[in-house]
């Protein structure tokens, strides 16, 4: 039954055109990087590397070396993982308003499924939503840029430091950084979900949404003492770029790094356990919430 | 009066003594070195700086006189210091003038004779170079060379089969490093909570570069599209 139910759910999201806004936006913002990585690279390595320039040998070769797919693939995360929410939003935001809008909420209740199974059905087709962008990120930012640029060792310039992983250590970081980033973009649909279950129309949740996270996002960056180590851990925007740790590695007492290894998998696990458990609260609430909610339009 | 004029002769010409020594010593390290026309040789190269985690590293050196040389990653990517090229030792006799040469006798333990090299070229990138060579087999076992552009660079040298060439088997350079920072804003980066080493270790601007050699091809020839 509930497969049935979200086999409906997913046919309803993808009948609608402004489902492949997403699609398309997420393929022109791609290519538009690779396209400018790809004629104007070596300008934004200068940028980058410009604080080594004094003490290493800085030529072209190393540049377009380091300017490989998989940094290309980062770079793109780094952007596109900020804008997704938004994209995210678009579909799990509607989803119950939407329907309130339409007003064939009170109509698909009418059918013999409870309101449990109904909005979690809804919510599961927003996350099948969120995986498939995902999967299409993925397909064109990181083999889309291996295809382009060539593969290498990946460099991640950090702040404070460089990380540097061998070629054949990187792929599996993508595919664990890609799940992450699913957990993270679910934690956003079930935020967007909840709005909606609260909202009458959908344009409400989808701004709310983006708002909330522009500003955790901004809370997420600041540095205060006392906020630091109270406040900061349990905002969920602090978690969602917790997929970079796949790329921070562990060295050895020499400095040299360990192939295969993470620097904090606990810390990681952490965040994904903080995560998880921001969707099973925002789900959890709209569930509630729309159990108990009268159902007028 | 006598006697303190046969002091100061004695003196005189034992200094004189030890400056011919000196002078030996640098000629026979030179001849060694000068065996050398051209090499390509490969390692591994370990590099420790504060801020860099990068794995060992397959290299491939070239070198070609009288001071080409080229450390290339030909699989994946190196942070090269710059000034790499002294790791190649006639690197510190490319000098068209000459040099002054300062005896500074022996270091204690080692046995090693200091040798201060002051380059006469006014022009020249190197503008002193210390060095401690091992007498009895005419090698440079440590140098420290200072340069007008880049600073200061210490070197530490063991050699094994292609010590008849002054060809080290593992060198060791010590360079300078400016801080490296990136905004934060840029890199977004994810606080895993690991502890950040020392602000003093930080700013110990000190980079080590380690090099073990396995294998050397001596004078077979190198090309110059190599250095480009």
């Amino acid at each position: 039954m509930m497969f049935q139910l979200l086999q409906i759910e997913l046919f309803k999201i993808f009948k609608r055109p402004r489902t492949y806004i997403a699609f398309g936006a997420i393929a022109a913002i791609v290519l538009l990087i690779q396209v400018a990585l790809k004629f104007d690279g070596q300008s934004y390595m200068d940028l980058l590397l410009n604080n080594l320039k004094e003490s290493f040998v800085i030529n072209e070769n190393l540049k377009s070396k380091i300017l490989n797919g998989y940094l290309i693939c980062f770079v793109i995360l780094n952007t596109l993982l900020i804008q997704m929410p938004l994209l995210v939003a678009l579909v799990a935001g509607d989803s119950i308003a939407g329907e309130a809008n339409m007003g064939t909420l009170r109509l698909s209740l009418t059918k013999p499924v409870n309101r449990t199974q109904y909005i979690l059905v809804k919510f599961m087709a927003s996350v099948v939503y969120t995986v498939m962008l995902l999967v299409w990120m993925a397909i064109l930012a990181l083999f889309g840029s291996m295809l382009l640029f060539g593969t290498n060792d990946l460099i991640v310039l950090r702040s404070e430091n460089i990380e540097q992983m061998r070629g054949f250590d990187v792929m599996w970081r993508y595919f664990a950084a890609f799940g992450y980033a699913a957990v993270a973009l679910s934690a956003v649909a079930a935020l967007s979900f909840l709005l909606s279950v609260l909202s009458e129309n959908s344009i409400g949740p989808i701004i709310a949404t983006m708002s909330i996270i522009i500003v955790f996002t901004i809370l997420s960056e600041m540095n205060i003492p006392i906020y630091d180590d109270t406040v900061k851990p349990w905002l969920f925007t602090t978690h969602m770029v917790a997929w970079k740790g796949f790329f921070y590695v562990k060295t050895d007492a020499d400095g040299v790094t360990i192939d295969g290894s993470i620097q904090n998998l606990p810390a990681i696990m952490r965040s994904l356990a903080i995560l998880f458990g921001y969707i099973v609260l925002f789900t959890g609430t709209a569930t509630w919430i729309f159990r108990k909610k009268d159902i007028l339009s | 009066m006598k006697k303190l004029f046969i002091t100061i002769v004695a003196l005189f010409i034992f200094q004189l003594g030890k400056a011919q020594t000196a002078e030996e010593t640098i000629r026979k390290v030179k001849a060694k070195l000068e065996k050398v026309n051209d090499y390509q040789a490969e390692g591994k190269m370990k590099t420790n700086v504060i801020f860099i985690k990068a794995p060992v590293a397959k290299v491939k050196v070239y070198y070609k006189k009288p001071n080409k040389l080229r450390i290339n990653n030909e699989q994946g990517i190196s942070f090269i210091p710059k000034g790499s090229v002294n790791i190649n030792l006639n690197n510190v006799f490319v000098n068209t003038e000459g040099f002054d040469i300062i005896d500074l006798g022996k270091e204690p333990g080692t046995n090693f004779r200091i040798i201060k090299l002051l380059p006469k070229d006014e022009t020249s990138d190197v503008v002193l170079s210390t060095l401690y060579i091992d007498e009895v087999q005419g090698l440079i076992r440590k140098a420290r060379t200072t340069t007008r552009d880049n600073g200061t660079y210490e070197l530490e040298m063991s050699y094994g089969k292609f010590a008849e060439y002054g060809l080290a088997d593992k060198v060791s350079l010590v360079f300078n490093t400016k801080e490296y920072k990136l905004p934060k804003g840029v890199t977004f980066d994810y606080d895993d909570g690991t502890k950040k080493p020392a602000e003093d270790k930080m700013k110990n601007r000190k980079g080590k570069v380690e090099i073990v050699y396995t294998s050397y091809t001596i004078n077979k020839g190198v090309p110059d599209s190599v250095f480009n």
